[in-house]
């Protein structure tokens, strides 16, 4: 089970793939989808390797994605 | 959006750094892949954990893409002149000793037209810190050399390749006194965070030189791909090498790239020195009329 | 709001207007100072540095002028009073943070004792050409005030009204001295602390998010926070908002410009500090300002003495421009005779504003000594014909 989940501002991503790129656990894939600027935001392709460390959210020049850790049951599920 | 994003936008906690950013701000300025704000992540982390109350810390910038950096984080922000944000920190420190005086900007800003301010921030040993964004180009003019442009790259101003050698501002700042001096790039965001976090609490002229991407114009005009690639160089070529003399730590094209905490020295800072020179001619006596 | 007694050393006393100045400063509340070295005016510093310990504060010497120019800034913001020193090559250095000021609306003072120049010039000869440097030095448009002392006792005078004028209006003030008014050494009287009147800062009384920095009432000078007092304030030379945040278009660039305008229009009642005699059934007026204007008396004592109705009209406050008083002036008298230690500066407002009503006579002088007093009669005789 995931330990952790991200939450992305899709609207301020400017597609840069810094939290695809450097997430230890290869989580997360640019979407196919757009934001109203035109650019790609991140999208969880295996959310249930999440550790919640949060390195997305370190990398993300434009403060768009982070990383937290589902300390509960519950809340894991929903982010899985 | 697709449906598998749903969970993105989850109640969930939010990000952390929110609570030191100017989020009426947002967005940024920066282009997509510019480094300035993945540092700006290692700050906002220093700053929370600093335990400094934050209505005490003030930041400086000079002008530039990383002069901007003022303008996204909740503290008391002063955007001055180009290259003056070390003498107007200086002025700050010394008029309010309380205060955690930062100076966040970039090469051009710091080490060209303000770097005879630099050599003297350090040499004096003001009680500032200064987070120097490195770039290696005038970013925000347009694409311009700077006094940081390594080996023959190209930019606007040097069309067929620079061939001014270029600083080793670690060295330079070591040189004239500084009491903490670190490389680290936007890659090492843990290493920077904390590299920051020791920077604001020591006491003396503390100096981190962060070597960060900028793919509009550096990457751009020298053909090194997108500001990811560059992400992708600095984690290949990176050496940490702590305590490393700064004299061997020049940035080569190509070669390793030497980062880590190269000085971390003690010495009385300015207002230290001066109590202790001027003794009992100093008079403890706070501002009456103002 | 009055002086700290312990800054201030009341008496009468035989100094130059150089350590006048510095008393001033002192009196005036200022605490810290940041400067360059340069003749004629680092005595100021100088004895600043000696002095200022004793009410706990700080001279820092900086590693050049655009450095001391804002350094001073910082000091502000940090909640002090402080000022810097200069003369005609480092003032040139300056004009970049005096723009900052003006738009950042800094209370600050900038003291300029003039040499000859242009570029390094007369290092130790009096001039007073840097008059519309003053006002104008700085790129773009803004408003500054400009006080032109001429004796040791009115350096230090004006030394404490260009801070109290700093703080009432929230601009860079100029104390606009001369090499001879600096180093001329006279009687000056010190009055007691309690008789010196001292500018607090407009500090806002608003709690941290009601405050914004750039608000303001009628007078259209916005309170001040300074930093550490949670206000979270954004401070920039670029174009800003009421909040002070960065808003570059043609409408925040109109609103902010204006009102660094109309705060000094509204004030010019306040501003209006002539020295005025005889002016009244005046053929001629002589206007002058400074260490001139000692050497103007002399001409206009021996015009008067030859039966020529001949008035004075000192300028104590330069800039803003006493546009009104010049005007009504206009339509009563003959001419007006300019003399000043440069080519012909404050005479083109004097023209200006007397817009063909009257003569207007320059009488210039390239500095390194004063006019001779004839020279100025002779003028003031051309006026009167
Ligand atoms: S929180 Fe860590 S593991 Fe999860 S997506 Fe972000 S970087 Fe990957
Ligand atoms: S790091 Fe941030 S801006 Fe870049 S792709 Fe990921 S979410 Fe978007
Ligand atoms: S021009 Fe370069 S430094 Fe400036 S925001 Fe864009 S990428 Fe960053």
């Amino acid at each position: 089970m995931a330990k952790g989940s991200v939450r992305v501002t899709a609207e301020r991503c400017k597609g840069c793939g810094f939290c695809v790129a450097f997430c230890p656990t290869h989580v997360l894939q640019l979407s196919s989808a757009f934001n109203s600027k035109g650019y790609h935001p991140p999208s969880m392709i295996a959310p249930e390797k999440c550790s919640g460390c949060n390195l997305c959210g370190m990398y993300c020049p434009d403060f768009a994605i982070f990383g937290f850790r589902t300390g509960d049951s519950q809340k894991g599920k929903e982010a899985a | 959006m697709s449906d598998s994003d749903c969970n993105l936008c989850a109640i969930g906690p939010a990000n952390p750094v929110e609570s030191v950013l100017r989020l009426d701000r947002i967005p940024t300025i920066w282009c997509p892949g510019c480094g300035i704000g993945t540092s700006v992540n290692s700050f906002a982390f220093a700053l929370m954990n600093s335990g400094l109350d934050l209505k005490k810390v003030v930041i400086v910038s000079g002008i530039g893409c990383s002069g901007r950096v003022s303008g996204y984080v909740d503290l008391d922000a002063f955007h001055t002149t180009h290259g003056r944000a070390i003498p107007f920190a200086t002025g700050l420190k010394l008029a309010n000793p309380e205060l955690t005086v930062i100076v966040y900007s970039g090469d051009g800003d710091l080490t060209s037209i303000g770097g005879n301010h630099l050599i003297h921030a350090a040499r004096r040993n003001v009680d500032i810190k200064v987070f120097c964004v490195n770039n290696m180009i005038y970013a925000m003019t347009g694409g311009q050399a700077a006094a940081t442009t390594p080996g023959a790259a190209l930019s606007t101003t040097t069309p067929y390749g620079c061939f001014e050698p270029d600083l080793n501002i670690p060295h330079l700042v070591d040189a004239a006194g500084a009491c903490y001096v670190a490389r680290w790039t936007t890659y090492h965001v843990k290493q920077l965070e904390r590299s920051m976090g020791e920077a604001l609490k020591k006491k003396g002229f503390s100096f981190i030189e962060i070597l960060s991407p900028c793919p509009t114009y550096f990457q751009r005009k020298n053909n090194m791909g997108d500001g990811l690639a560059a992400m992708e160089d600095y984690k290949k070529r990176s050496k940490i090498r702590n305590g490393a003399p700064t004299g061997e730590i020049a940035i080569v094209p190509g070669g390793d790239i030497i980062v880590g905490k190269f000085v971390d020295r003690e010495r009385l800072d300015y207002l230290a020195l001066m109590r202790q020179q001027l003794g009992s001619h100093y008079h403890e006596r706070g501002c009456q009329t103002c | 709001m009055n002086a700290d007694p312990a800054a201030v050393r009341e008496g009468t006393h035989f100094m130059n207007g150089d350590a006048a100045a510095c008393e001033g400063a002192l009196a005036a509340g200022a605490r810290f100072a940041a400067g360059y070295p340069i003749t004629p005016s680092t005595e100021i510093v100088e004895r600043f540095a000696s002095r200022v310990p004793e009410v706990g504060g700080l001279f820092i010497q900086m590693e050049d002028e655009l450095a001391a120019s804002i350094a001073i800034q910082g000091m502000v913001w940090a909640g002090a009073k402080s000022f810097t020193v200069t003369s005609g090559p480092g003032f040139s250095l300056m004009m970049e943070h005096i723009g900052y000021a003006a738009m950042t609306e800094t209370p600050c003072v900038f003291m300029d004792v003039q040499r000859g120049g242009p570029s390094t010039g007369l290092p130790t000869l009096p001039a007073q050409g840097d008059m519309m440097q003053a006002r104008f030095g700085s790129h773009g448009d803004y408003q500054v005030i400009a006080l032109c002392p001429n004796s040791p006792q009115e350096c230090f005078e004006l030394s404490v009204k260009s801070f109290n004028l700093a703080e009432r209006y929230r601009l860079p003030v100029m104390l606009m001295m001369d090499e001879c008014v600096g180093h001329m050494t006279e009687k000056v009287v010190v009055p007691a602390a309690e008789k010196i009147y001292v500018e607090p800062r407009r500090r806002t009384a608003k709690a941290p998010g009601d405050y914004r920095a750039y608000e303001c009432g009628p007078d259209l000078v916005p309170e001040m926070a300074h930093a550490g007092e949670g206000h979270h304030l954004y401070v920039t030379g670029l174009t800003h908002d009421k909040r002070g945040y960065p808003v570059m278009n043609p409408a925040t660039q109109r609103e902010l410009v204006t009102r660094l305008f109309d705060k000094i229009k509204l004030a010019k009642n306040d501003l209006l500090m002539v020295d005025e005699d005889q002016t009244e059934g005046a053929d001629v007026v002589v206007v002058s300002f400074g260490i001139t204007s000692r050497v103007a008396e002399r001409a206009i004592q021996m015009a008067r003495a030859k039966g020529m109705k001949v008035g004075r009209l000192r300028l104590i406050c330069v800039w803003p421009f006493p546009e009104d008083k010049i005007a009504a002036l206009a339509s009563r008298i003959k001419a007006f005779v300019v003399p000043e230690l440069n080519m012909g500066q404050v005479v083109l407002e004097v023209e200006r504003t007397v817009a063909g009503r009257c003569r207007t006579i320059s009488v210039p002088h390239p500095g390194g000594t004063v006019h001779k007093p004839e020279d100025i009669l002779a003028a003031i005789e051309r006026g009167a014909r």
